[in-house]
Formats: structure tokens, sequence, C-alpha cells
């Protein structure tokens, strides 16, 4: 690790730096706040930690639209808790930010000028209660398979903070799965439920490990940061190689008639990503985008007055 | 064996072996393993109806602090109020239970399917006139200065009562109690904390949570006011009459009212209890809507 920056009597030269990070890097150490880091490394981060803390935010919605109505006490308690950790990791994301120099304000406002983006997957609508249960077992699967390496990122309290998230998003795709399990044990009305959420829902899960590496403007320099640690493409086989065996003892059909065993591999072969719809949503062209950025516009908005407020008590009882 | 990989199976196998990890999850009802029976000399549909007057108000008021979940004015909040929201959910689901073990299940039950437990046939499938919640908690939220004055006139009193209630003679109900303080406990804080801030924030902050308190002050008087299921049960030790923790109720928000600078309005004229006569506004009807509609469109599914 570097030496702490606080009794260094004269900046060392900056190839003397770069090449401590670099060494750091290479040793598969980490970086921590205060060590330097080269500014294309600091903003990088910043992006894809603000990116990842919007897409915990904005993920609340889709399913927090069912909060309540869920159909059992039980379920209701289970979204609530979910719902809960996922404002949770939006707060630890944004705080891992902070140490990089970030303002959490200052992003909040970033996404609703649409400066900054989130996960395009919480721009689909959720129409049944199965959708709940799909989200946790295919969007929460997704994000573990792309969370989980993040665990090992070389910036240390990204990577500490990761080891939490994947914790309790591991624990939310149990929940999905158990809750699609009940349902399929239940009425034709929610087996066919669970199946009209996993055709609208497999293809935009496919999605979120982002486009196909050659074409990912972003992957290689983190790859070569370690902030990533594994290609897109990997990262989304191995996500399908983990989902096939769970939809068949779901009992669902996965919507790829190409979807097959490749028996030399032991990998599954799957059809083409239309992309186009990808770049569309990216775009902000999806289902609900609008509607996700109003209602964290509003919430800021609206309640101007409530931050004002305890920020005038605060200095007058200091 | 990659590392992350190492993660990943423990993450994978945390609950249980063989990959099987969305499975075994059981569901137990809230009162299962606990000893239901009824003491001696208390009247089980007393006891039933004034669990459902509990569980109702701890229902609805979870209802309406869910609705500001993705739209607090800071994070902090997002996470405080739904952590409100699930303590009092847990309330009303014992509560419920309770009200249901000694049979008081009114006509949800002949409407819900067997496999549902009671919890739910009571909360989804009652309509509006059986519900036996306070007028304090049905009404709507307003801006979140009228929301944290409504919670801190709801816990303060929730919080009294549960206090006496540890006492009761039926221990189910002295259990659900006892669990219930330091819950409540954090929710009065967390509410006066914010009145305070409000109220002697900013000019804005002061006359909005004034505002509040105003639209608020006149819902106390469906509090105070003992149904004759609490007189016959505060008789035999089972309940707590209402009109006992008026005053601790009165002292504790006006010492947190005056602290903020507000004006204390004058205590309402109590009258009987429109809401535990399951006399109720539209805005319960529609709240029941949304909490309900799902279930009872499916009144043969399991979740």
């Amino acid at each position: 690790m570097s030496a702490p920056t606080l009794d260094r009597p004269a900046a060392p030269d900056e190839a003397a730096l770069q090449a401590q990070f670099d060494a750091t890097i290479a040793a598969d150490h980490r970086i921590e706040p205060r060590d330097w880091m080269p500014e294309a490394y600091r903003k990088g981060l910043v992006r894809q930690i603000a990116q990842h803390a919007h897409s915990e935010i904005i993920g609340m919605q889709p399913e927090g639209d069912w909060l309540l109505a869920a159909p059992s006490l039980r379920r209701k308690a289970i979204l609530l808790a979910k719902v809960q950790d996922e404002a949770g990791h939006g707060m630890y994301l944004y705080s891992a930010a902070e140490t990089l120099g970030a303002d959490r304000a200052d992003l909040t406002d970033k996404l609703i000028e649409r400066k900054q983006k989130y996960s395009s997957i919480f721009n689909y609508p959720t129409l049944t209660y199965a959708d709940v249960g799909v989200i946790g077992w295919l969007v929460d699967g997704a994000a573990i398979c792309n969370q989980v390496p993040l665990c090992r990122s070389s910036y240390g309290p990204y990577a500490r903070a990761m080891i939490r998230v994947c914790k309790e998003e591991s624990f939310h795709q149990r929940q999905g799965y158990e809750l699609l399990m009940t349902m399929m044990r239940g009425t034709d009305a929610q087996r066919a439920m669970v199946q009209d959420a996993v055709d609208r829902w497999w293809w935009p899960s496919l999605m979120m490990f982002g486009p196909p590496d050659d074409d990912s403007p972003n992957s290689a320099q983190s790859m070569k940061w370690g902030v990533k640690r594994h290609g897109n493409d990997e990262l989304r086989q191995r996500y399908v190689d983990m989902t096939v065996p769970q939809a068949a003892v779901l009992g669902v059909t996965l919507p790829d008639p190409e979807l097959a065993l490749d028996p030399e591999t032991g990998r599954y072969r799957f059809g083409p990503i239309d992309w186009t719809e990808f770049k569309q949503v990216l775009a902000g062209n999806g289902p609900c985008n609008d509607e996700r950025i109003a209602r964290r516009r509003a919430a800021r908005d609206d309640n101007a007055w409530v931050t004002e407020a305890a920020t005038a008590y605060a200095e007058k009882h200091a | 064996m990659a590392h992350e990989e190492t993660v990943y199976d423990a993450l994978d196998h945390a609950h249980g072996g063989e990959g099987q990890w969305a499975f075994g999850t059981g569901f137990d009802e809230p009162l299962a393993g606990v000893d239901t029976t009824v003491p001696d000399g208390i009247d089980p549909a007393d006891l039933g109806a004034y669990c459902l007057m509990l569980g109702d108000d701890a229902l609805v008021l979870c209802q309406r602090l869910t609705q500001w979940v993705t739209a607090a004015p800071e994070l902090e909040e997002e996470v405080a109020l739904a952590n409100c929201g699930l303590d009092l959910l847990g309330q009303a689901r014992l509560l419920l239970a309770r009200a249901g073990s000694v049979g008081v299940l009114g006509r949800s039950r002949a409407l819900a399917t067997d496999s549902i437990p009671d919890e739910d046939a009571l909360a989804y499938f009652r309509d509006a006139d059986e519900f036996r919640n306070s007028l304090l908690v049905e009404a709507p939220n307003g801006d979140f200065g009228q929301t944290v004055v409504r919670l801190l006139v709801a816990s303060t009193w929730r919080l009294a009562l549960s206090a006496r209630l540890r006492e009761s003679r039926d221990p189910v109900l002295a259990a659900i109690a006892a669990k219930g303080v330091p819950e409540l406990t954090y929710h009065r804080d967390h509410a006066a904390r914010w009145v305070l801030r409000l109220g002697d924030g900013t000019p804005e902050s002061h006359r909005r949570t004034q505002a509040g308190v105003d639209a608020v002050w006149p819902l106390l008087a469906d509090l105070f006011t003992a149904t004759d299921v609490e007189t016959r049960l505060t008789a035999s030790g089972v309940a707590v009459d209402p009109a006992d923790v008026r005053d601790e109720v009165r002292d504790v928000l006006t010492m947190v009212l005056e602290r903020a600078t507000l004006t204390v309005p004058g205590w309402p004229a109590e009258q009987p209890s429109r809401g535990r006569a399951g006399q109720h506004g539209p805005e319960l009807t529609a709240l029941l809507a949304d909490l309900q509609g799902l279930a009872r469109e499916h009144p043969a599914a399991t979740w």
C-alpha cells in the first residue's frame, strides 16, 4: 500500500506517484482514498460508482410500485425490507463516491438532469406481482454476477461496499425465486403471470451486462485498472449458465428458441440480443424513463424546504 | 478457483448446499409455537375485537408511511420511514393473528380460502366498515411536516398504551406490547426530532409544520373515549382505558411542540371513537383498495 500523504515534505513528482500507483495495481493491492491516483482513474470510478448508486435508488421504484398492494402481509414485509436495503445500498455507494471527492447532492442533481446514467433495466414497468419475483431472481441474479467480481475492485471503499451489497442481493435473489416457486405451485393464473414476467424480463436482464466487449467504450481501461475484472460477455455467459438450470427447476420457459447447451464447452448458447432496444432505452426512450426521473425530481424539489429547515436548525443549535 | 468465485460460492451456499438456495424458506405464521389459550375470565370475542383495533391502527399507519418510500426528502429518511413501517407491520401481523387465534374473523374467513392465514384473511378480506382503526392513522399524509406530526402523535399514544399493556392479563397481548415498546420509542424519538427541526427551522418549515399540527390535532378527539369492549377488558385487566394515557400524551406533545416553537392548539372536544365503530372516511376506502385489490382478485391463490 502506498505511503500516507500527510507527513510528506514536498509533492513527489508525478512520475514517481504514477509508478507507485501502477505498482499497487500490478500487485493486486487496494487503492485507498488518500492515495494518489490518476485523475482519469478517479473520474472513471466516480462515474461507475455513481451510476451504480443511482441504479440502486431508481431500482427502488419498479418494485416499490407494489409495496402498497403486496398480496400478503408476509410478502409486504419482505418487499418493504428489500426496498429499504436498496436505499441502504445507494447510501453506502454514494459514500464510497464521496471518498473520491464527489458530493451526494451533486450526484443526485446529475441523475435528475440526466447527466449520469443508471441501469436501463429499471426503465421497464412491473405489470404483475410476478415481476417482483422475477426482478429478484433474474435482475438481482444478473446484478450479482456483475457485482461479485467488484468485491475485488482495486478501489478499497468500493470493494468493501460491494461485499455487503452482494450478500444482501444474494438474499434478495433467493426471496424472489422463492416467491416464484410459491406462485408456480399456486393457481393457473399465477403460473401464467410468472411465465409472462419471465418473457418480458429475460432479454432486458441479458442486456444488463452492457454491450459486447468490442463495443463497450469504458471496459478496456476499467479492466486494466482492476476496477472491472471480467468482460461483459464473460459475465453474461456466466449468468446464462447459472440461470438456465434454475428456470428448469422453476418450470418456466426462457423466451429464446436458440438457447441450447453446447456439449463441447458445457456452456449455453443463446440467440442474438436486440441492441437497438438497449440503445433506445439507454437514450431515454424506454417505457418508464421519464417517470423514474420525475419521481426523484419530485422527492428533491417537493422536499427542498425540509432539507433547508434541517440545515437552518443545525446552524442555530450548533 | 478465483477469489470472486469463492465469494460467490459462499453466498450461493450460505443457506443450504446443493445449490438449492431458494428452497426451504418455510412460512411460519406469526404466532406459530405460541400458547394462544385465553386465560380464564377473559371474553375471547372482546379480546379479538381489541386486537383488531390495535392491529388495524398499525396496519393502516404502515400503509401511510410506505407511501413515502421513493418520495422522502433524504435517503436516510427512506430507510427510517420504511423501518417504522416495518415495525408497525410486524405488530399488525401479530395482533391480527391473535384476533384470528380467538376466532374473531368476521366475514373475512368466509371470503378467504382456507389456505390463507388468519392475518391475511383479516387484512385483505374485510371491508372498511369492519376496520377498527382510529381516524388518526387513516388521514392522508399531507406534506412531510404533517407526516412527522402525525407520526409523533400516533407513536406517543401507542407507546403510552403499549407500555401499560405489557402488564395485560392476556400473555400474548402483553408479549406483543413488550416487543413494540422499544420500536415505538424509536418512532417517537425520530418524529420528535423532525418536529423540532421543522418547527424551529425556517419560516416556511415553521408555517408548514404548524399547519400540520392544526390538521392533525382534531383527530385526537377520536382516541381517548373507551368503547364498551375496552371498558370491559380494562375491568378484567386485559386492556388499557385510553383515557388513562391522555395526560401522558398531552404532556409529551405539549413539551415537544413548545420546544419546537409551535403553538399547541386547544384540546379538541373528545367524543366516542368513530374509527373504533367502523365509521371511516373515503380515505380509508381508497387505502384499502390499494392494499386489498390484488389479493381479492385471486382469492384462491397462495403467495
